[in-house]
């Protein structure tokens, strides 16, 4: 009965969708008020059903109601509760209903919060939300209802994917898609202003938050998947560069080059036709990511094929979305006219440089990630590739390279016409301090990749050139101290946020430099009482035990670390059997240390009572994660900005026959 | 600078930056991809020994041998073909006899010495080479979702 009123109120879910997708569009094109106000009505309804929805999954999961064939897959009934939760959407049909559901929640906080947003613009931006949520509605409804029923119910289901089992994978789709679905946002904002023929500095102070709140979801999502698989894998790495991580990786570098042209858009009133651009293209990507991941078109192109349904469905979606959006660009773009003019050497020049490396980047993985999948179908399945972590790092690096160099010089170049060679001289400790570094690490190091040099002299470069802007900015040293800390409390949130964010790239370069270029991996059998010493610490193996978790047994092996004789850190890294599934998982041990991490597998045993194991030391791995957090906080403090409030800014002039809100 | 300019020194800027990336994907496609190939492609002797490249099949029943430690041994078969494979390291959990497995590594005198070994990890996502090599070999049973 529960399953049934789900089912049914994602059914009217769809029919207010259509309603809202149309009637305030004409409203707005007609300047007829109660027609807009609909779609506020509409947006707060439609959260209403979906979230009744959404409960009436999950109930169906806290209650392992054998009757649904989606619960019978995904679940059990001896699995804890966080994971009898978190399976609602560790799955294809629960995942896509959780993305509705996000995508409701934004649109109704834009009805409800968005109170000084022009009625026309707002009405626009919901309605466009709608449309994208009537195709994925269908897509529910259609190709993957999760609220199916199977006679007779099961007796048990058959588990949750062990791996899904984990704390880190529980949070970490809810995160990515409040990540993805935010950059509808910008989307929606930005059909609406081509529809409109007009975009200007409170546009991008509406769109900015929404960009803001996306990207810093998605950071924390990337960031909680690569930690997930750093942990639960055991391969003793973060990123692999497969085809899943890419698909969420794109829209993030999009997202980022996007957050860097609206503030471009906002003060200069310039660049606004390519801003417009970025938001539909890192929408794009998200659907892209989220129709690689989801259509089968990874596993093969012929699986992709051969059960086309879905990935047919989410092709056409994305084709009409994409191709749509791009066709109205095309028709309306011409009409976004720029004011602001600005030479090549300054703030803007190099917020668009950003923009056009991140854009390559993004161009780059998107190559890479597609190719093999185009060469299988256009070889007919012949020619297999495979494109890894050899060739992303090849393009990826040296594209990114310039781009951090250049990061601590732009925020130094005035707006307009800035001077290189002033901000230069304000960098040169930055400069010499890096070339110091880089020179230490160079005879630190022997004869390993050139990168790890590369890495630290432009990880502290960025670092202590962030720091630089930050003294350059509250004059610190050329006028009295107490007038640069009144400055430094003054600053706007919204500096913080830029200063903090990008310190913490710096800090995230420092782990990704030192997991990438200086890990060490040993892999041997080790009898119980035997040592292994890696990178100067001892490992001994002190025998494994069984033991039984929740649902799994458990292999547990107990290594004590130790330094010249003393005690550091013990560590338990399992073998796990799922029992229901019979299927195995490893938990690395792990001892994080703010110069590196110990990481410890345990493998199968052999005959003679040993067991394979395989240690690493990760160098300067935490800083990874560090800077990852750091970044989320800056996007954070820059979207508690006031002047960033949804509600908070005005037009400074209505548009011609716009009515004044409220 | 001229307003004429100034969009020259843009859209040349740019152009070096796409012309830049379009020289290290290329290099770096030349270099870095792996192709991948079947135990019949190497008894073809299609293989030369300095290149890297993904051997895929299933792992043949009762040829696991862990006999040397951290050193396994096996041999990837697609029905027609076998070849002998050598790793060093801890196999992924997944890794069975009888299932589907991709190497990547080179060949050494007659042996495949593989530096990573993929199982499939996920039961929604496999390697597609694995999904492939296993339906050639009519042993597909089909995924159940």
């Amino acid at each position: 009965m529960i399953a049934e009123l789900g089912h049914f109120a994602l059914i009217l879910a769809l029919m207010v969708a259509l309603t809202q997708g149309v009637i305030p569009l004409v409203g707005a094109q007609r300047n007829h008020a109660p027609w807009m106000q609909y779609a506020n009505q509409s947006a707060i309804l439609q959260f209403v059903l979906v979230a009744i929805s959404f409960a009436c999954l999950t109930h169906a999961y806290v209650t392992s109601d054998f009757s649904l064939v989606n619960v019978v897959q995904n679940s059990h009934s001896t699995k804890p509760m966080l994971y009898k939760v978190s399976g609602v959407w560790g799955n294809h049909e629960g995942s896509m209903l959780l993305w509705v559901l996000i995508l409701a929640v934004f649109g109704a906080a834009v009805a409800m919060f968005g109170r000084y947003l022009p009625p026309a613009l707002k009405a626009r931006a919901l309605a466009v939300q709608a449309l994208i949520a009537v195709g994925f509605y269908l897509f529910i409804l259609l190709t993957s209802n999760p609220f199916q029923r199977m006679f007779p119910p099961a007796q048990d289901g058959q588990d949750l994917n062990p791996l899904l089992q984990d704390p880190g994978l529980a949070f970490h789709p809810p995160m990515l898609y409040l990540g993805y679905v935010g950059f509808s946002m910008a989307f929606s904002f930005a059909i609406a202003a081509l529809i409109e023929g007009r975009v200007d500095a409170a546009w991008a102070r509406w769109v900015r938050p929404w960009t803001l709140a996306a990207w810093c979801f998605l950071t924390g999502g990337i960031a909680l998947g690569s930690w997930w698989a750093y942990y639960e894998l055991g391969w003793g790495g973060f990123w692999f560069w497969d085809p899943v991580e890419n698909a969420s990786f794109m829209p993030w570098l999009i997202g980022t080059a996007l957050l860097h042209s609206c503030v471009v858009v906002e003060k200069r009133d310039t660049m606004k036709a390519w801003t417009v651009f970025l938001a539909i293209v890192a929408f794009s990507f998200s659907l892209l990511g989220t129709f690689l991941v989801r259509s089968g078109v990874l596993t093969s192109v012929h699986a992709f094929a051969t059960d086309p349904e879905r990935g047919v469905f989410i092709l056409v979606l994305l084709l009409i979305v994409i191709g749509g959006s791009l066709t109205l660009y095309a028709w309306r773009a011409p009409q976004l006219k720029s004011t602001g003019v600005f030479q090549p050497i300054s703030r803007e020049g190099a917020l668009l440089l950003n923009n056009l490396l991140m854009g390559t980047a993004a161009g780059v993985v998107l190559l890479g990630t597609l190719y093999p999948l185009f060469i299988d179908a256009v070889s007919g399945g012949q020619d297999k590739i495979s494109v890894g972590p050899p060739f992303f790092n090849a393009v990826f690096i040296p594209l990114m390279t310039p781009m951090v160099a250049a990061m601590a010089v732009g925020p130094l170049l005035a707006w307009k016409r800035g001077d290189l060679a002033r901000a230069l001289k304000t960098l040169w400790l930055a400069m010499a301090l890096a070339l110091v570094f880089g020179i230490a690490t160079w005879s630190l190091q022997s004869g390993q990749s050139p990168w790890g040099i590369v890495g630290v002299a432009i990880g502290s470069w960025l670092a202590i050139g962030t720091l630089i802007e930050l003294a350059d900015r509250v004059r610190l040293f050329r006028i009295p101290l107490r007038d640069s800390l009144r400055r430094l409390a003054k600053l706007p949130r919204a500096n913080w946020g830029m200063t903090l964010a990008h310190f913490g790239l710096a800090l995230a370069v420092f782990g990704i430099t030192g997991a990438g270029a200086w890990k060490v991996e040993r892999v041997q059998s080790m009898r119980p009482g035997e040592t292994v010493n890696v990178s100067g610490y001892d490992f001994r193996f002190d025998g494994a035990s069984e033991k039984e978790g929740p649902n799994y047994l458990i292999t547990e092996g107990r290594f004590t670390v130790t330094k010249d004789g003393k005690l550091i850190a013990e560590l338990a890294p399992e073998k796990r059997i799922y029992t229901v599934r019979q299927m195995p998982t490893t938990e690395a041990g792990i001892h994080t240390l703010l110069s590196g991490d110990l990481y410890a597998v345990i493998g199968d045993s052999n005959a003679d009572g040993s067991f394979v194991t395989r240690i690493y030391f990760n160098p300067l791995v935490v800083w990874m994660w560090i800077g990852a957090l750091t970044m989320v906080a800056g996007g954070a403090l820059s979207l508690s900005d006031r002047r960033f409030r949804i509600g908070a800014p005005k037009r400074s002039a209505m548009p011609a026959g716009a009515q004044p809100a409220e | 600078m001229k307003r004429k300019h100034k969009r020259l020194t843009f859209v040349l800027v740019a152009l070096l930056l796409l012309g830049g990336a379009a020289a290290l994907v290329l290099s770096a496609f030349e270099e870095n991809i792996v192709f991948f190939q079947s135990p019949s492609d190497i008894a073809a002797g299609k293989i030369s020994d300095d290149r890297r490249f993904r051997l895929g099949g299933l792992v043949e029943e009762g040829s696991v041998d862990k006999s040397a430690g951290e050193t396994v041994t096996f041999r990837i078969t697609d029905t027609a073909n076998t070849v002998r494979v050598s790793y060093t390291g801890i196999l992924p959990d997944l890794f069975r006899e009888g299932q589907g497995v991709v190497c990547e590594g080179r060949m050494e005198s007659g042996v495949f010495i593989a530096d990573e070994v993929l199982a499939k990890h996920d039961e929604n996502y496999m390697p597609p080479e694995v999904a492939d090599a296993i339906k050639k070999s009519g042993q597909w049973q089909g995924e159940t979702k």
